[in-house]
């Protein structure tokens, strides 16, 4: 009897996921304060797409609605533990976060704008570089392991003190060509399923692929918490995550292939608000 | 010496497993990309072909194509075209084509092929995310192809 009675949970369970669809027409706001774009106009260099969505339009209403109050949204437990990290003095020069920066809150436009060209070091960083530039070359600190969890717990505080406004990745100047590299990327086809990004978030987004509903796969609500993993999820991890499903041969994070890709793909979403920490599926 | 003989031993297997078949390598496609003998050089079985269409780790058909006399299997996608009624408008042939290499009929589609090992960027191992080791096997055996399409020839309306 138990059993059966199972079975008939998990056939509701199944059947209410299936129905329940993602209110696309919804707008987010977070703490009835914070009026996040979920939709715009996609930015000029944008040639085959129209309209820009936020993934969040995507999920069910459920998970939409666990991003609108940070009480509700688990990601936010891990910006506290950062706030912590933050305030921490570490490493030989006796710094912490705070005795530069002063509060989280100062870092607010930061996530908007990454990745980007950094001149001294002549290269592009993602804010995850950035945070380890600080600790290894101001604190004296030992470097976070990139998309690790002290990582990911930073970024997603420096991310939410920026939630709201606008992402402007810029993609000229010394940073073009690796925006034009991690545009080749987005188009090239990898793996013996033979798909590129565009495939399934540019020609498909909206299309259900088996259970999961495609987005446009835009990045400016990461790090992301995942209800599948039920923790914070690094950008470039989740690019792994789905070229690694396509049966080909991934490239590690942090690697030279990565940061390009990750700064195109943030430009894509040039227009949409700052997310991070994000909640999705 | 030994050496010599045993790659002439795996020559002569191989050789003999094609013989009734055709090797990934050797698909003969038609014009309008269709393939007219059958890949494992026996006919099809529907009944199988149905259990490839579903199971994720095979066809997975319906994680792309909506399939109306696959209901009671959940969550079919939106992805590709539905497949009802293709076994009235298409012929074995065409079907057999699409399957094992789709983009000999439809240049530029998002579809896999998958009778096909060779000519991908970056091909991994499985679902690893590591690179593959030797050569690819194909998504789906010929015999397993052949069942695929079995199976779609019965879908008729």
């Amino acid at each position: 009897m138990k059993s059966v009675i199972r079975g008939g949970v998990a056939a509701i369970a199944v059947f209410t996921a299936y129905a329940a669809q993602a209110d696309e027409e919804a707008n987010l706001v977070v703490n009835e304060e914070i009026e996040i774009t979920v939709r715009t106009d996609a930015p000029a260099h944008l040639e085959n797409l129209r309209t820009i969505y936020s993934g969040w339009v995507f999920r069910s209403d459920e998970t939409q609605s666990l991003q609108m109050d940070d009480f509700e949204n688990p990601g936010m437990i891990f910006v506290d533990e950062a706030i912590e990290a933050w305030n921490t003095v570490e490493g030989s020069a006796g710094e912490s976060c705070a005795s530069c920066h002063g509060a989280p809150e100062e870092m607010a436009g930061v996530r908007a704008v990454y990745p980007k060209w950094n001149e001294e070091a002549e290269e592009v960083r993602t804010v995850a570089m950035q945070v380890n530039g600080c600790r290894t070359e101001r604190m004296g600190a030992e470097a976070w392991k990139y998309d690790g969890g002290d990582m990911l717990n930073m970024e997603a505080l420096i991310a939410s003190v920026s939630r709201g406004m606008t992402v402007n990745v810029a993609i000229d100047g010394p940073a073009q060509s690796m925006w034009e590299m991690g545009r080749d990327l987005y188009y090239t086809r990898t793996g013996q399923l033979d798909l590129s990004c565009a495939n399934c978030h540019e020609d498909n987004y909206g299309n259900n692929i088996r259970a999961d509903h495609l987005s446009q796969g835009h990045i400016n609500g990461f790090p992301t918490y995942r209800l599948k993993n039920a923790k914070l999820n690094g950008v470039q991890s989740r690019f792994r995550g789905c070229v690694r499903d396509t049966r080909a041969e991934t490239y590690g994070v942090g690697v030279e292939e990565m940061i390009a890709l990750e700064l195109y793909v943030a430009s894509r979403g040039n227009g949409l608000s700052v997310e991070g920490p994000a909640v999705r599926n | 010496m030994k050496r010599v003989i045993g790659a002439s031993v795996a020559i002569a297997i191989a050789t003999v497993g094609f013989a009734e078949g055709v090797g990934t390598d050797d698909v003969v496609y038609g014009e309008y990309g269709e393939v007219e003998v059958s890949l494992s050089g026996q006919p099809g079985n529907a009944e199988a072909g149905l259990e490839i269409m579903v199971a994720r780790g095979k066809g997975n058909c319906i994680a792309c194509h909506q399939v109306t006399a696959l209901d009671e299997y959940p969550f079919h996608g939106e992805v590709g075209p539905s497949l009802d009624g293709i076994g009235a408008y298409r012929t074995a042939e065409e079907l057999r084509g699409i399957v094992a290499n789709p983009k000999m009929t439809y240049e530029g589609t998002i579809m896999p092929a998958f009778y096909r090992i060779s000519g991908f960027t970056r091909p991994g191992n499985g679902f690893t995310g590591k690179a593959a080791e030797g050569a690819l096997s194909p998504l789906l055996t010929a015999q397993e192809i052949e069942d695929v399409v079995a199976y779609l020839q019965t879908l008729k309306d």
